[in-house]
């Protein structure tokens, strides 16, 4: 079942209740822990300390130490302990303390969770929910700034999901809980507090101050797979996901372009119905992601629309993106893609 | 829905139910904190096998603690490394000189020069110690705690600042995270934010080094909780394996951020008993007792450089700080541990051993530590000129692209010009403050 928080406000559940990205999710795993004993929450530092973002805060203490526990430092052993757990019928959300480390754990993704279901002919599956910070923006360098998403996109087998409000991250949450594949769920963490508008030098402004801060209680679900609209407009098709949406929403509404900004969700199963009728409306594309360039997600996303818009395009694709080196230090913003980069490709669709 | 149904395995059968076990430190935020069951054996009272010996005759020294200095502040047994007075004022120098460094520029992220910092404070023997056992020129690769071994080097301090600070002096053109250093001049490997994969990387150029004939050992550092990474098990596979001129050093400093050591094997053994498994020489060695450290590591050198093959320490210490200016660890820890460590510490440690062999005293000591404060003061100063992070004063923007490969492609260009033009939108009067 799908909640809409926009047509059915708080009124419904009486209190309306906002919370920030990080509660949202530590909700959506309480929730869960709390209707299935077969769920089991785990990773580096999730334990007792609760995450080194707090998104377990208190799990452990609520549900128990066989339920929600810390684990040794091994990416690969995280994985591979949920594969075998899913074997047996638990459903387990491991935590990648950091997007930049889930490397370690990449054979048990790729090679084992991703095609136990095919190569057992569904006698045996891996129903895990890999949870992970990603993202750049808080001058984490280059080993906490990441953005992986386009090499488990690549993997057939593995869903993709990335929340860009505390609405979405409940109820995706709980969506990707409840599949029976595995699933990467990436956390955009530089938006865990507040959205970004892409400048930088401003200050955050917390999520209690926006709608989709406003969280039900209890047990809600978001398809995976459904793009939100995040901007409803004419004039060009934005497609983002996570912090770039936000970004991308601020720069439209600064520059005042009446742009239709999809919030993907989810990148694999991918609403390719939504980005169609989007782009047959404005016959204008501009995707943006803050991962590299090069056979980033965006590249994908623009051969599709190519593929099976190319008669309703006024103008080619545009793609904006972080550029094809590592993240660096101390010029991090001069490698996100912030409202300059972004500016720059929507005068040029404009212009088209 | 799990293969059997809930609490299967207790109805209708007689087989007991399984429980999981999730290990669970002895002490959490405010328990009172008593170390008795830490078994810490006297000084001197290890033996010291032969540098040359079988692999397996160090068993016993797996799960002992190598000791030197006694409760009277005295050198004991065949252990101690017997080290001049002159050794032993450098090895408190450069113990002042990192304390004091970590001090300052701990302060320097909390004012908002840096985005981060990592002290070292009470682990400063299983580095300088240990780096003054080596050759310099032996090759080491560190993990992000072993800022003793560039002090000991003699590695500029204001190249560290300057690398800490991300600034137009930073010799890695402000890429990595502050204390990632790397200084080939130095022998010393590129630090990775990744845990352990420094680890097999020393043995391969311990390999190598083999490999050409040459007479340069390796040696790596890695936290007890990152032991638990694949990558260090290949290490010790490898290492064996080819019997390589290496030196692993697992710091086990009890804690791997909010978790103990438990979560990484150590409520059922010790760490340097990892090499039994592995057929390596092993050693477990008190951290804290900067001359056992020396000992221990110079005896795994003499080993390695002799063809015995390779080694791995423990090095029983504490961590007595936070992980990083990014933890707390008054959340998951009793702050009483490091007040109670049986162990204590090893700057204080040497400082007794000095004054007791009546070489060293305490206005000295104060001397130096001041010194040493001064020193890293006036560094500080000099490398601010270079900027701090987040001012301005960091490398052009071109060089975000340079290293990415040895030449520059087409599509790197092109993203270089574009985010030179970007600059010029943003900054149209040139960047403030560059
Ligand atoms: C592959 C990988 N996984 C996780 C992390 C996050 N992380 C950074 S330090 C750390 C704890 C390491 O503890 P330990 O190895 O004991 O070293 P110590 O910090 O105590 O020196 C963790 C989990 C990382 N940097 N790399
Ligand atoms: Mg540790």
């Amino acid at each position: 079942m799908t909640t809409d928080v926009k047509k059915k406000p708080a009124a419904e559940t009486g209190t309306e209740r906002r919370l920030n990205m990080i509660e949202a999710i530590n909700e959506a795993l309480d929730v869960k822990l709390a209707e299935d004993p077969d769920v089991i929450v785990m990773g580096e530092d999730v334990g007792y300390f609760g995450g080194v973002f707090r998104a377990t805060a208190g799990l452990q203490e609520k549900h128990g130490k066989t339920r929600v526990f810390d684990t040794p430092i091994s990416e690969c052993g995280i994985i591979g302990v949920a594969v075998g757990m899913g074997a047996y019928g638990l459903r387990p959300v491991p935590e990648i303390q950091f997007a930049d480390y889930i490397y370690p754990g990449l054979d048990q993704l790729i090679s084992e969770a991703a095609r136990l279901r095919y190569r057992s002919a569904a006698e045996y599956i891996a129903p895990m929910t890999v949870r992970s910070p990603f993202g750049g923006g808080i001058f984490g360098g280059q080993t906490h700034s990441q953005s992986p998403e386009a090499i488990f996109a690549h993997v057939s087998g593995l869903k993709t999901v990335i929340p860009a409000t505390p609405y979405d991250a409940k109820g995706l949450l709980i969506s990707c809980i409840e599949d029976n594949d595995p699933v990467i769920f990436f956390e955009p963490k530089r938006i865990y507090n507040g959205p970004f508008s892409g400048y930088y030098d401003k200050p955050v402004e917390p999520w209690k101050r926006f709608d989709s801060s406003i969280v039900p209680e209890g047990h809600y679900t978001i398809p995976l797979g459904k793009a939100r609209i995040a901007r409803e407009g004419e004039a060009m098709t934005v497609l983002a996901y996570g912090t770039m949406v936000h970004v991308a929403e601020a720069v439209c509404e600064e520059k005042g372009i009446d742009a239709d900004i999809l919030d993907l969700r989810t990148i694999v199963p991918l609403d390719i119905e939504a980005i169609e009728a989007s782009v047959e409306k404005t016959g204008k594309c501009l995707i943006v992601h803050e991962a590299t360039r090069t056979s980033g997600f965006g590249a994908e996303l623009s051969a599709l629309v190519t593929e099976r818009c190319f008669y309703h395009l006024e103008a080619p694709v545009e793609r904006v993106t972080g550029f094809d080196t590592p993240y660096p230090h101390s010029l991090e913003w001069a490698y996100f893609p912030g409202p300059v980069r972004i500016g720059e490709a929507i005068d040029k669709l404009m212009e088209a | 829905m799990a293969d059997r149904p809930e609490g299967s395995a207790k109805q209708g059968s007689n087989k007991p139910a399984l429980e999981l076990h999730v290990p669970e430190p002895t002490y959490r935020p405010g328990d009172p904190v008593d170390f008795a069951h830490i078994t810490v054996p006297e000084a001197g009272k290890q033996p010291r096998p032969d540098e040359n010996c079988e692999a397996i005759e160090t068993s016993p020294l797996c799960y002992d603690l190598v000791r030197v200095l006694g409760d009277d502040n005295k050198a004991h047994g065949p252990w101690d490394p017997k080290l001049d007075a002159e050794t032993l004022r450098t090895m408190m120098r450069n113990f002042a000189m990192v304390r004091a460094f970590d001090e300052r520029m701990f302060r320097g992220q909390r004012q908002g020069k840096t985005s981060f910092y990592m002290k070292c404070t009470g682990e400063e023997a299983t580095s300088i110690s240990a780096a003054m056992a080596l050759a310099s020129d032996d090759m080491v690769f560190p993990s992000y705690r072993q800022q003793g071994i560039l002090i000991t080097r003699g590695y500029p301090l204001i190249e560290m600042i300057n690398q800490i600070y991300s600034n137009k002096g930073d010799k890695l053109k402000g890429r990595q995270l502050p204390i990632m250093y790397s200084s080939r001049e130095h022998s010393f490997f590129s630090i990775s934010g990744n845990l352990a994969t420094q680890t097999p990387q020393a043995v391969g150029w311990a390999m190598a080094s083999a490999i050409k004939g040459d007479s340069r050992i390796a040696a790596t550092w890695v936290g007890e909780g990152s032991t638990a990474e694949g990558d260090f098990h290949s290490a010790c596979t490898f290492a064996t394996v080819y019997n390589a001129p290496v030196i692993l050093n697992v710091i086990n400093n009890q804690w791997a951020i909010s978790s103990f050591s438990g979560f990484a094997g150590a409520e059922r053994t010790t760490f340097a008993a990892r090499a039994l498994g592995y057929g390596l020489a092993g050693i477990r060695v008190d951290g804290n007792d900067p001359l056992a450290v020396y000992a221990a590591e110079k005896w795994a050198a003499d080993r390695a450089r002799a063809n015995g093959g390779p080694t791995l320490i423990e090095h029983f210490t504490y961590r007595a700080e936070g992980h990083s200016t990014s933890d707390d660890p008054s959340g998951y820890r009793s702050a009483q541990e490091r007040d109670e460590w049986p162990l204590g510490d090893p700057v204080m440690r040497l400082k007794r051993h000095l004054i007791e062999i009546g070489e060293w005293s305490e206005e000295q000591q104060e001397e130096l530590d001041r010194k040493c404060v001064e020193e890293v003061k006036a560094v500080t100063k000099e490398a601010e000129k270079n900027g701090i992070l987040g001012h301005g004063l960091h490398h052009p923007f071109r060089t975000m692209f340079e290293d990415v490969f040895e030449e520059l492609p087409w599509h790197l260009k092109e993203q270089s010009e574009q985010a030179i033009r970007e600059r010029e939108t943003k900054f149209p009067e040139g960047r403030p403050g560059a």
